[in-house]
């Protein structure tokens, strides 16, 4: 089977996408498995616009109203034992009504827990980190490459993970 | 989403063909979540080269046409009510120079 990248696009936007150019910025990184996977550490990343609701405030969507060229580039934290009830998720460019049905299809925590339960990775991070994936028009990740991205990284390699799964929206 | 783990070069990629805000799956069935993450952990052991790009198997059990809009949020987001009209004007462009 052959992914269809452009299948659930609007052909409005899945053409604009294909005209668009750009190239990886060569070498692409590549770090080899360290050890078998029951023995790494796993930190979840994503970009679906998650928040731990009533401790950190959602994305900045007021802002992105105001100056549609704009997403917020900052991320939140997410405790990897977080309840469903307390998962906010603020993305003007989905429906967010799955993901606060189950975090898991973008934020495998729970199925994450059984596979260390399993013994098939050795552990879960503590912490689990989420952007918002809009990131302006044309998109801008100058702060998640320069900033936040090495800040994720820090935090997620001084507390053991040394596999990343990302999970973008 | 293969076309932009390219573009990007993102290290090792699952390509997976569902709808955007459902990376992993269907909400509430964690047989499926189970198994595109069995499968993203496969492409992390296998011996790789950087860019490496698979292909899951998995496919999405509603209607192109229905997922389409399902994924979507019920307000079009702010940059899209903006755009549209110049992304329209510039396939109408576009669609011109390929006849000139």
């Amino acid at each position: 089977m052959s992914v269809d990248s452009f299948k659930y696009l609007p052909r409005l936007i899945g053409t604009y996408y294909r005209m668009t150019g750009g190239r990886p910025e060569l070498p692409i990184p590549w770090t080899p498995l360290p050890q078998p996977l029951s023995g790494c550490k796993f930190g979840l990343v994503t970009s679906a616009g998650l928040y731990h609701r009533g401790v950190e405030p959602p994305f900045d969507l007021a802002r992105e109203k105001q100056e549609p060229t704009w997403g917020d580039p900052t991320y939140r934290t997410i405790p990897t034992d977080i309840r469903q009830a307390e998962v906010g998720a603020s993305h003007l460019h989905i429906n967010t009504q799955d993901v606060l049905s189950d975090v898991n299809i973008v934020l495998p925590v729970d199925r994450f827990r059984e596979l260390v339960a399993d013994g098939r990775v050795g552990g879960l991070a503590k912490y689990a980190y989420s952007f918002m994936g809009y990131q302006g028009f044309p998109p801008d990740t100058t702060a998640w490459q320069e900033t936040y991205g090495p800040q994720i990284a820090h935090k997620l390699k001084a507390e053991g993970a040394n596999c990343v799964l990302l999970t973008p929206t | 989403m293969p076309f932009w783990a390219e573009k990007i070069g993102v290290p090792r990629t699952l390509a997976v063909e569902f709808p955007f805000g459902h990376t992993l799956g269907q909400p509430h069935d964690a047989a499926q979540q189970r198994r595109v993450i069995e499968q993203a952990l496969e492409v992390l052991e296998a011996e790789g080269a950087p860019g490496t790009i698979i292909h899951s198997p998995e496919t999405w059990p509603v209607s192109q046409k229905e997922a389409t809009r399902e994924w979507q949020p019920e307000e079009p987001s702010p940059l899209v009510r903006v755009m549209t009209p110049h992304f329209r004007e510039m396939l109408r462009e576009r669609r011109r120079g390929g006849q000139a």
